[in-house]
């Protein structure tokens, strides 16, 4: 299987839409069969890899932190960094600056890096294939 | 004569957007291109028989689409197989990555 590039744009906030949960299963996906993915994190999926993110007990439920096991979205891109590090391909995160400065949420965990539209076209005239999962 | 990748993820039932998508399906293939319609997330909805759009669903498998489904998105919605058209596809996101990275083919994601 020879090794192709990926550019998705993803734009839904972390925990509003099933579209994060499916956007992290095609990079997982991808990274794991050997593609290089670049993805252009802009609207509210700028704040998908906040450093502050914390797990949170269910009071409603009862449960404490480590039972309730609420996963923070920064975990599973960090885990997709290290899926390509293991795999041996690149997986570029590009926070979308204009979007990160209207949210001021600039504190990333480590991976991700600013960019701007201008990287989204560039990507994705390099790329061998271009998937925008646009919000609502 | 070209490929699309067409994804669904939204619920017929819950927009008419989703059901003009499925139209919109149609007619591609209706054109002589070839046509892969991926249901993901709640557009699985619309696979129980005898809902609304069952007829639609066995119109665009006679038009020749291909109908592939997101295994995880019935399984979280507990969609039986028993409950769904035995013409689908059970499909996963590495087939999916499969046929998105094939030369030639075009690819819109429906939100």
């Amino acid at each position: 299987m020879s090794t192709k590039t990926l550019t998705l744009a993803i734009m839904d906030a972390p925990y509003e839409s099933a579209n994060s949960t499916t956007a992290f299963r095609i990079i997982h996906a991808a990274l794991k069969r050997g593609h290089q993915v670049t993805v252009f994190a802009y609207e509210g999926a700028v704040n998908l890899a906040i450093k502050a993110q914390q797990p949170h007990a269910n009071p409603v439920k009862g449960t404490t932190v480590e039972e309730e096991q609420h996963p923070a979205t920064k975990v599973w891109v960090a885990a997709l960094f290290r899926l390509a590090e293991q795999n041996g391909v690149q997986l570029n995160w590009i926070n979308c600056g204009l979007c990160v400065d209207e949210r001021g949420t600039g504190d990333w965990i480590a991976g991700p890096r600013r960019g701007g539209p201008k990287d989204f076209i560039e990507a994705s005239l390099s790329s061998d294939v271009t998937l925008v999962i646009a919000t609502r | 004569m070209s490929k699309y990748l067409l994804i669904e993820s939204r619920d017929s039932f819950e927009s008419r957007d989703s059901e003009k998508f499925l139209d919109l399906v149609g007619r591609i293939a209706a054109n002589g291109d070839q046509v892969i319609l991926f249901l993901i997330q709640n557009a699985v909805l619309i696979l129980r028989k005898g809902s609304m759009f069952s007829s639609k669903l066995r119109e665009l498998m006679h038009g020749k689409v291909e109908v592939h489904v997101d295994e995880f998105s019935l399984r979280e919605r507990s969609i039986q197989e028993w409950e769904r058209p035995d013409f689908i596809v059970v499909s996963n996101m590495d087939q999916l990555i499969e046929i998105l990275m094939e030369p030639g083919t075009k690819t819109i994601w429906h939100s």
